[in-house]
């Protein structure tokens, strides 16, 4: 391409570009691997440049000799060719030499594997989920009372991904609640899926692994800096495997085991008022004042259907009581049917599933707790 | 002798070699437009970051149909293409040795992508999981075209194997006397060892889709760990194909670029023996090496370091090959047609993706690469400069010899130097989106990576339109070419192809040829 083209097209692209809002704050035209925080991941990061540079090296001679023959012996330049079309000298020492500088990568690779392979005793546990499509973070401890876990959910508004409001400088890739760890800490992530294949990679901390549906894989990581670290899934798992990020925030050991403390706090409060008992009459009452307000305008006073289907005697207020549960909360993707898990409250989730399978002479003499109704949520 | 009979039935009943020949190149040059043109749909939703043109489940359905039509539809029947045209020419013999199922291998393809593209229009959409369908996303959670799918990898499977030994029949047993196996030109070489791999690998892929096939409808569980079965043996059965799957594509390729670059140097090839030796030993190392692909999967330690050294170990005959190419060239008499231009710039571009496939056979680092962008600049990088190159270098080479009359050098070059640049400005910034951190197979991308997508998708139109180029040279040649009725088109072209007159006359070497 001549000179005046180069500058035209570089002149194209950063005013089309430029034109995007908030790319002025953001690290542009970054071309290497990001650096790690972790001892591991550095030694990674050098692994990566040593082979880059052998291939660089190795491509500069290459290409030298192949623009040295291409200007050198050219017919117009009135070169007769030779005709020689063998030398078993020549072929031996090019086998040979690439065998060598090969071994010489070989060795360095595989000390950082057997590293990444380090098996000992981790300081914390961390079990991944992978989820169509979020991340569930659940922190064990030795009592399981004591875990810690939440869902990690994409949190830029879809008004930016659809080009109505200007794109923040984390666009795609923040959370509402990301997972906290504390620096250095040696952590062992157990890693697995709830329905396909996804892969957890954060860059910064050098680990991409598959969660893995019915597996759990095992990796390891020591950050050695506080911050928050950004990755992403790394697996096709279906229609928005773009849009479920990851964030990471590592803290000093003394702010993390104050978060955590007050997560468990905060979880043991929630359980305490979910477990509670209620009676079927009062979840029953309660669940009518509920159904009016969230359910009647699409299947009608009667449980009759409408814009909905029918609850009245249907397959799935008198069938498993866990699938429909997961109607209520989790909706019905493609159809009209919303999820209503994070409208409504635990208790008043309970009372309309009760409501609906003992209303509109359905009778399953059946109720359902808030604490079923958490567990759902928590993927258990 | 009769000639070729008239009208559509010429076509439809062909059992001529040369007319198959044709009908596989001219469905592979259709599948190739329709293949990118679905790469125009995903660079340009991928031009600026944001949804913007098409929601992220067809944008996942265009990188699939991407991947499956490129592969399977463009580049195999192309190379099939240019066997079924050259080999028989190449060692004397009078047509294939088994002309009828040559017939058959070739009608089965249209049927196979009507099949496959029809999931475009039907309710749920195409498949939507990637070229490598891994499951349970292809089985449990797939659409329901899914299985319109399974049955069109399986006739395209049973048209390879046919192609396949058709091929492996006709080297074997149709040779002119005197044409020993290590007299063959390389082309030949290369396709016959392709064809032992397609012979080896399509009955796995065929396996693979029928467990899925299982798994889907009859309540199976192949695939799925809920029922006792391994999400993960779908993709050590998968790579088992693919890891050959990739030589299958790549080795033809390194046989054109064995005929024409000691063409235009005016100097027989260096190192023949070597090249036949490096050939075998890369499709021997191919059923090796698969798990590489797997890398992050979970493998234990000694799984990864095999796998890491085994995949080291194909750089050795890669290089030698590249290193006889160029010393084909030192001390030649150098000079630049099309068809050489495009061979340089594979031997360079290939190169710069073999490079890049050492560092990803590095376990430790690739466990960074892997599903990133930097895999996607990677292979094609192989697979368009590799693949592609050659067959744009090989029809420039043969077109004069096929048709009596010559392309428009000019046009040549022209489209030559806009697909170089093109490509290059669509892949070359892709290495450092992935290095960046930026995954493959997403319909949109955080604003960091904006810059870089953009010079992509401005490269993709590029390549696209030099496409156009292509097809439109072919055109006018074919009507209103110079004629050319020479036997040698090329000066110092070497090969029996070149002892015959331009245009081929319908049947040729009724009697073997003398090889001297």
């Amino acid at each position: 391409m001549t000179k005046k083209g180069i500058v035209a097209l570089s002149a194209l692209i950063s005013t089309l570009s430029l034109s995007l809002p908030g790319l002025a704050n953001v690290e542009r035209f970054e071309t290497n691997m990001t650096e790690s925080i972790t001892d591991v991941g550095k030694e990674i990061y050098d692994i990566h440049m040593l082979v880059f540079w052998i291939c660089v090296a190795a491509g500069i001679l290459v290409f030298l000799f192949m623009l040295y023959t291409i200007i050198k012996y050219r017919k117009s330049n009135g070169h007769k060719p030779a005709t020689f079309h063998e030398n078993t000298a020549v072929e031996i020492t090019w086998t040979v030499i690439p065998l060598i500088i090969l071994l010489g990568m070989a060795w360095p690779a595989s000390k950082t594997l057997i590293k990444i392979y380090d098996t000992s005793e981790a300081d914390m546990d961390i079990l991944i989920t992978g989820y169509q499509w979020k991340w569930r973070y659940e922190y064990l401890t030795n009592d399981e009372n004591d875990n810690v876990s939440f869902f990690s959910v994409l949190s830029t508004p879809q008004d930016e991904i659809h080009n109505i409001d200007p794109k923040n400088n984390n666009y795609l890739l923040e959370v509402d609640k990301p997972l906290v760890l504390p620096v250095n800490k040696k952590v062992r992530f157990l890693i697995t899926a709830n329905d396909v294949i996804h892969a957890w990679w954060v860059p910064a901390l050098a680990v991409k692994k598959d969660a893995i549906p019915g597996f759990v894989n095992e990796t390891w990581a020591t950050p050695k800096e506080t911050g928050i670290y950004r990755g992403q899934c790394a697996e096709l798992c279906g229609k928005d495997h773009g849009f479920m990020p990851i964030v990471v925030d590592i803290r000093s050991e003394e702010d993390f085991n104050a978060w955590l403390k007050e997560e468990q706090a905060k979880a043991a409060e929630i359980k305490a008022l979910t477990s509670k008992v209620f009676s079927m009459k009062e979840l029953y009452d309660e669940g009518e004042k509920v159904y009016q307000k969230a359910c009647l305008a699409c299947h009608g006073a009667n449980g009759e259907g409408g814009i909905g289907k029918a609850i009245a005697k249907s397959a799935i207020a008198m069938g498993d009581i866990n699938t429909h549960m997961d109607v209520i909360v989790n909706g019905v993707p493609g159809t009209a049917m919303q999820a209503f898990g994070s409208q409504l409250t635990d208790v008043e989730l309970a009372a309309v599933t009760t409501f609906q399978r003992n209303a509109f002479g359905n009778n399953m003499n059946e109720t359902v707790q808030p604490i079923d109704i958490y567990n759902l949520k928590q993927g258990q | 002798m009769a000639g070729p009979d008239k009208g559509f039935s010429r076509w439809l009943l062909a059992t001529n070699h040369k007319d198959i020949g044709i009908l596989y190149l001219w469905f592979s040059f259709a599948m190739f437009l329709l293949g990118g043109s679905f790469a125009m749909v995903i660079r340009a939703e991928l031009f600026q970051p944001g949804l913007q043109l098409v929601d992220p489940n067809f944008f996942n359905q265009m990188t699939t149909m991407h991947g499956l039509v490129m592969v399977f539809g463009a580049i195999m029947p192309a190379f099939v293409g240019l066997a079924n045209y050259m080999i028989p020419i190449m060692i004397g013999a009078p047509d294939m040795a088994l002309p009828r199922m040559n017939n058959l291998s070739f009608w089965i393809l249209p049927f196979a992508f009507a099949i496959l593209a029809s999931s475009l229009f039907m309710e749920g959409g195409a498949p939507n999981f990637g070229w490598t369908f891994y499951a349970p996303l292809s089985t449990t959670y797939a659409p329901p075209s899914v299985t319109f799918f399974i049955f069109g990898v399986h006739l395209m499977g049973i048209s390879s194997i046919m192609g396949a030994i058709n091929i492996v029949a006709t080297i074997f047993n149709l040779r002119a006397p005197g044409m020993t196996l290590m007299k063959m030109p390389l082309f030949v070489w290369t396709w016959l060892i392709t064809a032992f791999l397609l012979i080896a690998v399509m009955p796995v892929l065929a396996g693979a889709v029928t467990m899925m096939l299982m798994d889907i409808h009859f309540g199976t569980s192949f695939f799925s760990a809920a029922g006792g079965g391994d999400p993960v043996l779908f993709q050590h059965i998968f790579w088992f194909f693919g890891h050959p799957e990739v030589y299958i594509i790549i080795l033809p390729a390194f046989g054109v670029v064995s005929e024409i670059i000691p063409t235009f140097s005016r100097k027989p090839l260096f190192g023949y023996a070597s090249m036949v030796y490096a050939t075998a030993a890369i499709a021997f190392l191919s059923f090796i090496v698969w798990a590489h692909h797997m890398f992050t999967v979970g493998m234990p330690l000694v799984g990864e370091l095999y796998f890491m050294w085994a995949t080291m170990l194909i750089a050795v005959p890669t290089a030698a090959k590249v290193f006889n190419w160029i010393t084909t060239m030192f001390k030649g008499a150098l000079t630049f047609e099309t068809p050489m231009l495009f061979c340089i710039a594979f031997v360079f571009l290939f190169t710069l993706g073999g490079l890049t496939g050492l560092m990803l056979a590095i376990a430790p680092a690739d466990m960074q690469y892997h599903d990133s962008y930097f895999v996607v600049a990677h292979f094609h990088y192989t697979m368009v400069a590799g693949a592609i190159f050659s067959i744009s270098a090989s029809v420039y080479y043969w077109l004069p010899k096929w048709t009596g009359r010559m392309y428009n050098e000019t046009m040549g070059k022209v489209h030559f130097w806009i697909a170089f640049i093109g490509f290059n400005l669509t892949f070359f910034p892709q290495h450092f989106l992935g290095l960046a951190g930026m995954p493959r197979r997403i319909p949109d991308y955080s604003i960091q990576f904006a810059d870089f997508n953009m010079i992509s998708s401005i490269g993709a139109f590029t390549y696209g339109l030099a496409q156009l180029i292509f097809l439109f040279n072919i055109i006018r040649t074919i009507y209103f070419g110079e004629k050319t009725t020479e036997e040698q088109t090329w000066e110092s072209a070497r090969g029996l192809e070149w002892t015959l007159p331009s245009p081929l006359p319908f049947h040729t070497f009724e009697r073997p040829p003398a090889i001297k």
